[in-house]
């Protein structure tokens, strides 16, 4: 058997004590030490190509594909090491294995390309093919490596694995490089890979060459695999691909925005993750470094500006509530609107009200109580509330605006439902008091201003 | 090639293995969720981890529990990212399980001491020492691997029994089965536990990446061969046998044309699954590359022949007599295709007794007449209907016509016929042959 | 703006307006204050109304209108901002039995590996319930409900095979097999040929006269006379709703639509002319 360990081994440990003092932590922090500085200069940069480059990956729907890449590198890997071994070199050249990473790298692209293409099944299936059975065949290839005579392949698997702890100043060149590269192409190649991204079909009747558009994509993402690999392994550099730019989505709808955010965050990950793991022994950099990025994504997920869960859930319980108390002002103004008696009371009866909408009782004593807050309503007892000034002015103004709405949807049916903003206080705020008077006017020509409009529904005799 | 009983128990062991994953992922590939089988293989390590550390044993049990809950939480975790953050959800699988993960790894290294777990094994499997690891069963001693497997495969084929309709329709139509008060979330984290219980079993034995391989590559190779569930798990099932037999022969064989001794047979494996389905795409009856690509030139022939068959019939019509060449340049000229395409073309209506040599030309025969007949009849009906009912100017109803003659079958052909009624001629003036 | 004593003077002079408060009890769909929003934007807004009981209902209105969400709104497939759906007098989890559903064509996966018959068999499959599996007499049900829609000569064919108009009648198929109350179908007459969708006016005539209650989506104007006797004017709010003779007015159908009226209609007649 085969024993490949996975765990990288341990970071550059610049403190060997488990009790941490401070001056350790602002030296590690601002690169005072040699080592680490190496280290943390390699995460950053990766961090910063793989966030950038992977914004373009998530929009395109292809996060995965960088799982299916990385895999797929290491029969290349093997086979590049059988090549300069039969070719009478050590099999230990970087350039070499790092080309043979490349090359089924991007070979387990095309196939996965290709399967969707080509047969019924989807690319999820297509990634899954790809990415186990090119693995598996790497290992497969690894065993033979390990078998043969000349092998002695110590130090291949540090590129699945990772060794992040011991990056030396030749590495983090090549990393530098790459990742730098990755970086440029990407600024450079912004408006061509944002047109592929959002709509691919415009990009090539606009004449641009999408299939090479593509193809450069994948293969800066390609490089920064392939230099990531044996920087933070297999499973990490996935991590680096993919959330660092789901975590910027949550924050922004602008893409420039996205992607600078994105690739801070990754560079933040390989910072403060590289730096952990320099602090604190036994604990792998790579893993680190992602659970870091993850935290920030979580965070992102939760209290993201645009996107978030938590914005999102307010908004929606806003509406909720704006539609309930708008439904209650509109029952009551319906309500004083039909009765007859020229000075009585302005009264609603909350058994009426139950009756008429689709609220629960609860909900109702709910929206009873805000209106009585507000002073919109006051108790008379037995269920019955009289309407305030205050009340029955709120109660008119949301009817006129809902009127008012209505009335706008039906003659500017063309460009009306996305102008609508229910929310509005005044509808004159949204489209301005030249076209409220105009709506008003529709209404009903003699209807003097300011007043509440008939609603203009159709009703059918059964019911509606 | 030298077989021992060893080499039948690791044969025994991965197909036991292969079949039990094989299984699942059918519903996986019909769910477009393969890569899900993907994120829980990786995502159970810290599921193991904390077993292990809770537990102190590497107690079958213990562990099953430990991955079940992971896979659960995996598959619920990407449902979270993928409804509340509305994150796509192949990036909301590499979020969830990526970050697991590493969470797995930091704590296997934290607590190495604690923990006696290879995670080098995980990946990789060692079936090879499987057989050693043996357990008595009655009088027998059977590798403890087959038990544990046989036991999976035998809950996976129960579960998947008893809830077959219900797994079916909820793969199918999410949204038909949730009208119909079957929950189709739950059919799915019952899935998703079920691979992770698998994914774990599977570990020791053949490693992670061959459990994504068994659990993906059969059912995507049977889903190209046939039409039908039932038939497709049993597809998937012998391919996974085979898959599984076939990879150990070939990790002993393999190794010795390039001088070494052995390799992984879990790579082999998935190695050899890959290639059967590399066949299969390439072979597969229906489905496959192949006889699409046979199909589509069979109809290209046929479409050209019944353009060279509307050629001779024009020329007689207008009693052209023209050499041979010059029918092959002037069938060249009005597709824009080769002179040797034209050539076969021509050659093909004389083998099928459509058209025969006369002096220095070809002439109709009357088999090839009537149904070149036919054809023109087709053309120039559309060519007028066109004209008339579609207000296609006369000078681009040609080309158009040109492509519906192909397709029109007799039914068409009469229903364009009464639109038609009154026509005797197209709109270039030309008859519109009889029925 | 408005002052109180104005707004109680307007207020005492307008007649009663009906605002959609009093609902049929025993209503095969009754829909009160249904809000659907995604995100802040409103898709739907208000709908407050009883589908009576036997009639065959259009629903029209421009794209973007609302149609299709307001049936998923009520099946519970997509959130509600606010209101509340009953079917027959119930919630509509307690009364699933009752309602069967036509989704839009593109919902599934047509490559997926079953035939038409099994299709329409998924139809039963809440009937039997959980752990019993299914039965020649399912099948045979199945079987009778391709042969009402004519396709009974198509049971074995997967379902990528079939065209257009012929996987819309074997969704139809799979609906009438549900035996249900209440139809609510998502534009079963896109896309289809001619014979298919006589066929399926035919089912959906059937349906009507044994008593059941239909609700569709329907895009073509042209039609909406002659397939319905109700219709459903939706332009984020109800337009209109009522017998078709009364509703399908010009009038309301300019209010429905706007501008776009005539465009649309030209267009429209101009690829159903393409289309034959």
């Amino acid at each position: 058997m085969t024993t490949l360990s996975p765990i990288p081994t341990d970071g550059p440990h610049v403190v060997h004590d488990t009790a941490l003092n401070l001056g350790d932590v602002v030296d590690v922090l601002l690169l005072r030490d040699y080592n680490t500085m190496l280290v943390v200069l390699a995460t950053v940069v990766l961090g910063l190509a793989a966030g950038a480059i992977g914004t373009f990956l998530l929009l395109r729907r292809r996060a995965l594909m960088g799982d299916a890449l990385s895999h797929a590198m290491l029969p290349g890997i093997a086979i590049a090491f059988m090549v300069m071994v039969a070719f009478g070199g050590s099999g230990k050249s970087m350039p070499g294995l790092l080309i043979g990473a490349a090359v089924t790298g991007l070979l387990g692209v095309a196939a996965v390309l290709a399967i969707t293409r080509l047969t019924r099944l989807k690319d999820d299936a297509a990634l899954g093919v790809v990415l186990s059975v090119f693995f598996g065949f790497g290992v497969a290839l690894l065993g033979i490596v390990q078998d043969m005579p000349e092998g002695s392949p110590a130090g291949l698997a540090s590129f699945i694995q990772g060794k992040t702890a011991s990056i030396v100043r030749k590495d983090l060149w090549l990393i530098l490089i790459v990742a730098g590269v990755v970086a440029l192409m990407t600024v450079l190649l912004f408006k061509e890979l944002a047109l592929l991204c959002f709509d691919e079909a415009f990009a090539s009747v606009q004449g641009w060459p999408v299939l090479t558009l593509d193809v450069m994509l994948l293969t800066l993402v390609t490089a920064v695999t392939v230099v990531g690999l044996q920087a933070v392994g297999l499973i990490l550099i996935i991590a680096l691909l993919i959330i660092p730019p789901a975590a910027a989505r949550f924050w922004t709808e602008r893409l420039g925005v996205m992607l600078a955010l994105a690739a801070l965050i990754g560079g933040l990950g390989g910072w403060i993750g590289a730096s952990i793991s320099a602090l604190v022994p036994r604990l792998p950099a790579g893993a680190i470094i992602v659970i870091v990025v993850a935290t920030i994504f979580v965070a992102s997920m939760l209290f993201g500006a645009r996107r978030g869960v938590v914005a999102r859930l307010i908004v929606q319980a806003r509406l909720g509530r704006t539609v309930r108390r708008q439904h209650l002002l509109r029952a009551i103004f319906e309500h004083v609107e039909a009765a007859d008696a020229e000075d009585a009371e302005p009264i609603v009866v909350e058994a009426t009200l139950v009756q008429e909408r689709s609220w629960s009782r609860a909900a109702l004593r709910r929206l009873l109580r805000w209106a009585r807050r507000r002073h919109l309503l006051a108790a008379v007892g037995d269920g019955r509330w009289r309407v305030t000034d205050l009340g029955l002015t709120e109660a008119a103004r949301v009817a006129r605006n809902h009127r008012l709405w209505e009335i706008y949807l039906i003659h500017h049916a063309d460009v009306a439902p996305s102008h609508v903003d229910r929310d509005a206080d005044q509808i004159e705020h949204v489209l301005g008091p030249r076209l409220v008077r105009e709506l008003e006017r529709l209404l009903e020509p003699a209807h003097p201003a300011g007043t509440v409009p008939p609603s203009p529904h159709v009703i059918g005799p059964e019911g509606g | 090639m030298q077989w021992y009983t060893l080499d039948t128990w690791i044969v025994v062991i991965g197909v036991l293995c292969a079949t039990a994953c094989a299984l699942l992922g059918n519903f996986l590939v019909l769910r477009r969720m393969s890569m899900m089988g993907d994120a829980i293989s990786h995502a159970v390590l810290p599921g193991l981890a904390v077993a292990f550390l809770i537990s102190g044993s590497r107690s079958s049990l213990v562990m099953f529990i430990g991955a079940g809950v992971v896979g659960l939480l995996t598959a619920v975790f990407v449902q979270w990212v993928h409804t509340f953050g509305r994150v796509d959800r192949g990036a909301a699988m590499g979020v969830v399980f990526t970050t697991l993960f590493a969470i797995g790894l930091v704590l296997i290294v934290r607590a190495a001491h604690a923990v006696d777990l290879d995670p080098g094994c995980v990946l990789y499997g060692s079936i090879e020492l499987a057989p050693w690891d043996t357990v008595a069963v009655g009088p027998w001693l059977v590798p403890r691997a087959v038990v544990v497997l046989g036991s999976v495969l035998a809950l996976n084929t129960l579960v998947v029994g008893v809830f077959y309709k219900e797994l079916n329709i909820s793969s199918f139509d999410p949204a038909l089965a949730t009208t119909l008060g079957i929950n189709a979330r739950a059919m799915q984290y019952l899935l998703m536990t079920l691979v992770a219980i698998t994914t774990v079993a599977a570990f020791e034995a053949i490693g992670s990446i061959l459990v994504i391989a068994m659990l993906i590559v059969p059912a995507a190779a049977a889903h190209l061969l046939t039409d039908r569930l039932g038939s497709m798990i049993a597809v998937s099932l012998v391919f996974a046998a085979v898959s599984a037999a076939l990879g150990h022969v070939a990790a002993i064989v393999v190794p010795g044309w390039v001088g070494a001794t052995d390799t992984m047979t879990s790579g082999m494996m998935a190695t050899v699954a890959g290639g059967l389905f590399a066949i299969t795409v390439l072979a597969a009856p229906r489905h496959g590359v192949v006889s699409r690509v046979v199909v589509r030139r069979r109809l290209r022939g046929r479409i050209l022949r019944e353009d060279a068959l509307g050629l001779l019939y024009r020329l007689e019509e207008q009693d052209q007599p023209v050499t041979r060449s010059e029918l092959v340049d002037r069938l060249r000229t009005a597709l824009v295709i080769g002179g040797g395409v034209a050539t076969r073309a021509f050659r093909g209506l004389v083998r099928r007794g459509l058209a025969e040599p006369a002096a220095e030309s070809l002439r109709l025969t009357d088999a090839g007449r009537v149904r070149a007949r036919q054809l023109v009849r087709t053309h120039r009906l559309w060519e007028s209907y066109l004209y008339e009912h579609l207000a296609v100017p006369a000078d681009h109803v040609h080309d158009t016509a040109m492509d519906l003659e192909h397709v029109t079958d007799p039914a068409m052909r009469e229903a364009l016929a009464d639109h038609a009624a009154d026509a005797a001629e197209d709109p270039h003036g030309t008859m519109i042959p009889p029925a | 703006m408005t002052t109180a004593p104005a707004s109680r003077r307007a207020a005492r002079e307008r007649p009663h307006v009906a605002t959609g408060a009093e609902h049929h009890p025993d209503a095969p769909l009754s829909i009160h204050d249904m809000t659907v929003a995604y995100h802040r934007k409103p898709v739907i807004w208000d709908i407050d109304l009883d589908i009576p009981a036997g009639k065959l209902v259009g629903i029209v209105g421009p794209n973007g209108a609302g149609k299709s969400t307001l049936i998923k709104a009520c099946l519970d497939l997509v959130p509600r901002a606010s209101g509340r759906v009953l079917v027959y007098g119930r919630p509509y989890p307690e009364q699933r039995r009752r309602v069967a559903y036509v989704p839009q064509r593109e919902t599934v996966d047509w490559e997926y590996p079953i035939n038409a018959l099994g299709l329409v068999t998924m139809g039963r499959y809440g009937q039997i319930g959980w752990f019993r599996p299914v039965t020649r007499r399912h099948r045979a049900a199945a079987r009778a409900a391709l042969e009402r829609v004519g396709m009974q000569d198509y049971a074995d064919r997967q379902i990528s095979q079939l065209s257009g108009g012929q996987q819309q009648r074997v969704f139809l198929a799979r609906a009438l097999v549900q035996d249900a109350d209440l139809y609510l179908m998502d534009e079963p007459f896109a896309g289809v040929d001619a014979a298919t969708e006589r066929a399926i006016v035919q089912v959906l005539r059937d349906l009507q006269a044994a008593g059941r209650t239909v609700l569709v989506v329907h895009h073509d104007l042209q039609t909406v006379p002659t397939y319905f006797d109700w219709v459903l004017l939706l332009n984020m709010r109800v337009v209109a709703f009522g017998p078709t003779a009364e509703v399908f007015t010009e009038d309301n159908l300019r209010k429905t639509y706007g501008g776009k009226l005539t465009l649309l209609d030209a267009a429209a007649q101009a690829m159903a002319r393409a289309q034959r």
